[in-house]
């Protein structure tokens, strides 16, 4: 089978972009990924979008070229653009196409997402009732785990702190005022023991990332980024996850991104110890903190050493959202996972200027996780 | 004097006494479900029937809520008062998230027993209170 590469990213700034739709913000994204491929539109034979907002995110080819290809829209929650650099990568492997593009573009209003319970499986008491909320997941599951193993709420204030501060080092972010640690403990609690500070926000934003065959991309990049593996996992009975009225008693099931990451280590060959960066899902402070070990990039309460000591800072042993992740950068869902593997790609080849990892990182991760219990991964290398 | 009902029919059996969760259990497997589930998530069978959930068991993990969430869906009052939202596991059966009588995260503790109650979480314009359930711990009276 062929693999695929990645020969070019581009990211339209994450933030408020008053006036400008969707698909504009998608299509610069795909100006730039095009240009740092050195690829034009109409050599591109297919491609996979995805958007929250955008009911038909496939009219970018409006601002794009109406040459004819197919381009699917694809939406899987905040798992989206992970499913959407799967697709592409997959019609590249499987020989369907020689050049694919994954596109991701959202523009959230303000404020919490509102939606109706029933579209997600729910009853109807539950929203009005005031349990409709992803941000209670969030809160209970990391008031758990501190529990369990051990976290402190200053640990929490450091993970924020340091997304800030990289969002800081990243002239797309959306949040680039550095706090510190008292300060993001100083702010208003929203759901315990996550505090105003310690949450990312709904925004706007686009990403895109062009693929081909490995066997031509020394016709556009001496730098081409490896897709070694991408995997994709849905909740299990008995797993704890978001939007759930109840869940059954017993042993504990694992979450869907540790199905997710373990798959995708087989099929990468790689192993998390192999892993020299990483982008996880930091809706809040305590989902990085959870999902380090969820991906296994350490064990259980081993996180409170790790970040007192700083190995999640870019000089660290283990880098953990290098650009901000979504604290820094907010999330829009469509556009999310293609903004890690915009990341990921610029420390590969060494170009991620002020936030560049030492060394030469040569393994990058990246990991989703959204309602209603998805998760996708996917193992990049050079 | 005050006209109350309950937010949803079927959810648990007030006003009828004792109060209870209604959910339901796999005629196949046995699995228990709430809110009352026709179908089965574990074994796939279409077969269940209605089972009376217990009234007490342990905190498993909570939260708060401190800002009043979007409308719609949430309908309860516009002048918000924090509440509190946590899963009790109900030994042998399941766990159930449910809104906590206590809005204090330092009064509550994981491990706690909890006993189910109703609040009034809503007023319609009419006076009606709208009931919910809950859980409170164990040594509280009930309101
Ligand atoms: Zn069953």
């Amino acid at each position: 089978m062929t693999e695929a590469v990645i020969i070019g990213v581009g990211l339209h700034p994450f933030g408020r972009f008053p006036g400008k739709p969707a698909l504009d913000m998608g299509a610069e994204a795909v100006r730039l990924a095009l240009a740092d491929a050195g690829v034009k539109w109409p050599q591109i034979q297919g491609g996979y979008i995805g958007s929250y907002e955008v009911a038909n995110p496939d009219a970018i080819v409006g601002r794009l070229g109406l040459t004819g290809i197919p381009l699917r829209g694809v939406f899987n929650g905040c798992a989206t653009a992970g499913t959407a650099i799967a697709l592409a990568s997959r019609a590249i492997e499987t020989g369907e196409h020689d050049l694919t593009v994954a596109i991701g573009l959202d523009k959230h209003p303000r404020g919490a997402f509102a939606a109706d319970p029933s579209v997600a499986g729910i009853p109807s008491w539950y929203g009005q009732t005031g349990l409709f909320l992803t941000t209670h997941f969030f809160g209970m599951k990391i008031n758990r785990y501190m529990h369990e193993h051990g976290i402190s709420h200053e640990t929490l204030a450091r993970v924020a702190a340091k997304n800030f501060g990289n969002a800081a080092a990243n002239d797309k972010a959306w949040r680039r005022t550095p706090l510190s640690v008292e300060e993001i403990l100083a702010s208003p609690i929203l759901n315990y023991p996550l505090r105003q500070y310690m949450y990312c926000g709904p925004d706007e934003g686009a990403a895109a990332v062009v693929l081909c065959r490995s066997d031509q991309a020394h016709r556009y990049t001496g730098k081409p980024v490896r897709v070694r593996a991408t995997a994709l996992r849905s909740r299990r009975l008995g797993a704890f996850e978001v939007q759930s009225p109840s869940f059954p008693v017993g042993e504990p099931v694992d979450s869907p991104t540790v199905d997710a990451s373990k798959a995708a280590y087989e099929r990468a060959g790689i192993g998390p110890e192999d892993v020299d960066v990483a982008q996880l899902q930091d809706t809040d402070a305590g989902s990085e903190i959870i999902h380090m070990a969820e991906n296994g990039l350490c064990k259980d309460g081993e996180q409170e050493r790790l970040i007192a000591e700083g190995a999640t800072g870019i000089g660290g042993r283990l880098p953990v959202n290098t650009d901000g992740g979504l604290l820094g950068n907010g999330e829009p869902i469509g556009a999310s996972g293609l903004r890690q593997i915009h990341e990921i790609v610029l420390q590969l080849r060494g170009s991620a200027g002020a936030r560049q990892v030492p060394g030469t990182p040569r393994v990058g991760y990246t990991h989703l996780y959204g309602a209603p219990g998805a998760s996708a991964v996917t193992i990049l290398s050079t | 004097m005050t006209t109350r009902r309950p937010v949803a029919e079927s959810l648990f059996t007030w006003p009828d006494a004792p109060l209870r969760l209604i959910g339901s259990e796999c005629a196949a497997c046995g699995l228990v479900s709430f809110p009352a589930a026709p179908d089965c998530v574990r074994c796939a069978s279409a077969e269940s029937k209605e089972r009376i959930l217990a009234d007490h068991g342990t905190l498993w993990t909570y939260t708060t809520q401190n800002f009043r969430p979007p409308s719609p869906p949430y309908d309860g009052p516009e002048s918000f008062e924090p509440y509190s939202v946590g899963y009790v596991e109900l030994p042998g059966e399941l766990l159930v998230e449910a809104r906590l009588t206590e809005p204090d995260p330092d009064k509550l503790r994981i491990g706690q027993t909890m006993r189910l109650t109703l609040v009034p979480y809503a007023v319609q314009d009419d006076g009606t209170e709208v009931m919910t359930f809950a859980f409170a711990p164990a040594e509280e009276e009930t309101p």
